[in-house]
């Protein structure tokens, strides 16, 4: 295998700025390692689709370089493409034609792909993502939902080495959204590398084994999602109807961050043994209904990374 | 995977021609280029019933009605073969080139504003390929478009008018077959015309993200030179505009034919495809496709 150094997705300080001098990514040093599912996590306007409109050879970058599956991009993007496939910002289809056909369309604008099997492939990527029954309806007649599984079909036709999805769950309905993680786990699971996008934490830490998060078109972190959830510490909470007088005691005891909240108190875990914490409340005569550290989601991972909330616009 | 991979290293020697088959079938599968088509056959049949019914049947066309309509319209009563060259000369100026103007406008700036292009360009279409079947495509519709009208004024001709021999330009006479022959020729030269505008609005279809802009533009340079061309203060610059010979094809019906306007006009053609190809080719491979 060629992509050995540096995983499926290499860049060294890739940058894009646009003509309008508007910096949109800077300095991205990103590895994707090969058989991750990846998580490519940010708010809207970081950088994620210039990031992944590089890496598929649509944008120029103005510096550094980009190698996926082991070939410079987009210098060798016609060797490297055919091998990955691709939904970037939403699916794109043509309305007058039916979803089938749709599909033998971007099926033959790959020379990689064999024209022989081309009805049969599309066929198989139809049934994968359900939409046999729909492949004869224009695809104007598509609900947003359907349209995202054609997209998705596309990306499918050929066995790919690397997938790459940017926003994939957009618009679809929960069914939809579950059904599209288990795509992603089954086809991780065949040993493609999946590369997904999104502004969702919760969709990155329910498929992911691999994320990297992007704030106004800089890298923030990249890592295995346990240990980008671990760098986020815990909050003690405390269940209990003596919410004043526990409060009191966890200061006493060195907790921070002390916020109490009708029964619960939550605060930033001390140094010293829980246990002792919880005596203490017990000997001040505290009635605890719980006690116990609640382990940090990345969402809070996050925002102790960028300092932000998620939804905003960057 | 290794099969994929086998797949990659050798791409079949037809790489462009899968492409080109999709590309055609998608230009020809529109309701919009039917609409196109079914309005270039139209006029072939307004011309022919109105000269049916201004000369009553038969009878010759008086002078003092007509004068100067489009080339040959006064012949069409003696034969209805002349309503090709009349219909084809009738649509050059405008209707033929303003239907090539709407397809190679929408060509890449029509898929760039679905969305549809960033995924021809990572399936990968490869962009000089793209480029090479879009133009190839819109090549095709000039021709199809040419032989609907040449077809359409036929078929009108032979149903409302005698068909037989036929007089050329020079005075000589030519047989009906030998007249056909040269029908057909005027067609391929009527639509060889068309292609420099084709390479025009190409280049201007990479040059917006909207195919409404893009076809807008080539309809307005098209009829701006076809204003241009009227002006003899710029006598100059006229035999440089794409259109200045688009009529000499009637040279095709000289005995013996008149070849001196025909090359002007080819090489001319020529000459666009390179100038707006190559301007199309520089701008596309080298553009952020952000839509």
């Amino acid at each position: 295998m060629d992509e050995g150094e540096g995983g499926v997705i290499h860049t060294r300080g890739l940058t894009k700025r646009y003509r309008g001098g508007q910096l949109a990514v800077d300095g991205l040093d990103l590895t994707v390692p090969a058989g991750s599912v990846f998580g490519f996590l940010g708010p809207n306007g970081s950088g994620k689709t210039t990031t992944i409109r590089m890496l598929m050879g649509l944008v120029e970058p103005t510096s550094g370089t980009a190698r996926v599956l082991g070939h410079a991009v987009p210098r060798s993007s016609r060797a490297v493409l055919p091998r990955v496939g691709a939904l970037i910002e939403g699916p794109a289809l043509y309305g007058f034609l039916t979803g089938r056909d749709n599909l033998l369309r971007y099926d033959a604008a790959d020379p990689a792909a064999d024209p022989r099997t081309r009805r049969a492939r599309v066929a198989a990527a139809l049934d994968r993502v359900g939409l046999t029954a729909a492949a004869g309806k224009k695809a104007k007649a598509y609900s947003l939902g359907m349209k995202q599984r054609l997209g998705l079909a596309a990306a499918l036709l050929q066995p790919r080495e690397l997938l790459v999805l940017d926003e994939p769950t957009n618009g679809l309905d929960p069914q939809g959204m579950r059904e599209i993680r288990s795509l992603v786990r089954e086809l991780a699971s065949d040993g493609t590398t999946v590369f997904l996008s999104s502004h969702l934490l919760d969709e990155i830490e329910q498929v992911c084994t691999h994320a990297a998060v992007m704030a106004r078109g800089r890298l923030v972190t990249q890592g295995a999602v346990a240990e980008l959830a671990a760098g986020a510490r815990g909050r003690l909470v405390v269940t209990t109807p003596d919410a004043g007088e526990a409060a009191r005691v966890l200061k006493e005891q060195g907790v921070g961050d002390v916020v109490a909240d009708e029964d619960r108190v939550t605060g930033d875990p001390p140094e010293r043994d829980l246990a002792e914490v919880n005596a203490a409340l017990v000997t001040a005569g505290v009635r605890v209904r719980g006690f116990g550290l609640e382990r940090a989601s990345l969402e809070d991972a996050f925002v102790a990374l960028t300092g932000e909330g998620f939804d905003v616009a960057g | 995977m290794s099969r994929a991979e086998a797949a990659v290293r050798a791409p079949s020697p037809l790489w462009t021609l899968g492409l080109l088959r999709s590309e055609l079938a998608i230009t020809f599968r529109r309701w919009r280029t039917l609409a196109l088509l079914g309005v270039l056959a139209a006029v072939p049949v307004l011309v022919g019933v109105a000269v049916r019914i201004e000369t009553g049947g038969g009878s010759s066309p008086g002078h003092g009605g007509g004068g100067d309509g489009p080339a040959f319209i006064t012949q069409i009563t003696n034969n209805g073969l002349f309503l090709v060259f009349t219909a084809l000369a009738a649509t050059l100026p405008f209707f033929l080139p303003m239907a090539v103007g709407v397809i190679a406008g929408d060509a890449i700036a029509g898929e760039a504003n679905a969305g549809t292009l960033r995924y021809l360009l990572v399936a990968p279409a490869g962009r000089t390929r793209l480029l090479l079947a879009k133009y190839a495509a819109t090549m095709a519709f000039c021709l199809v478009a040419t032989l609907v009208v040449a077809v359409s004024a036929l078929a009108v001709g032979a149903l409302l008018f005698p068909l037989g021999d036929l007089t050329t330009i020079s005075g000589t006479r030519i047989g009906f077959a030998e007249g056909l022959g040269r029908a057909l020729l005027i067609a391929l030269v009527v639509a060889a015309s068309l292609t420099g505008l084709a390479a025009l609005g190409l280049f201007v279809s990479t040059l917006t993200n909207s195919g409404i802009a893009a076809m807008a533009t080539t309809v307005g340079l098209l009829i701006t030179v076809q204003i241009l061309d009227q002006i003899p203060q710029l006598h100059a610059v006229q035999p440089y505009l794409f259109s200045h010979h688009w009529l000499s094809f009637a040279d095709l019906m000289r005995e013996p034919v008149y070849w001196d306007g025909l090359l002007k006009n080819l090489q001319l053609q020529a000459l666009y495809a390179a100038v707006f190809g190559s301007a199309a080719w520089a701008r596309f491979t080298a553009k952020d496709i952000t839509a």
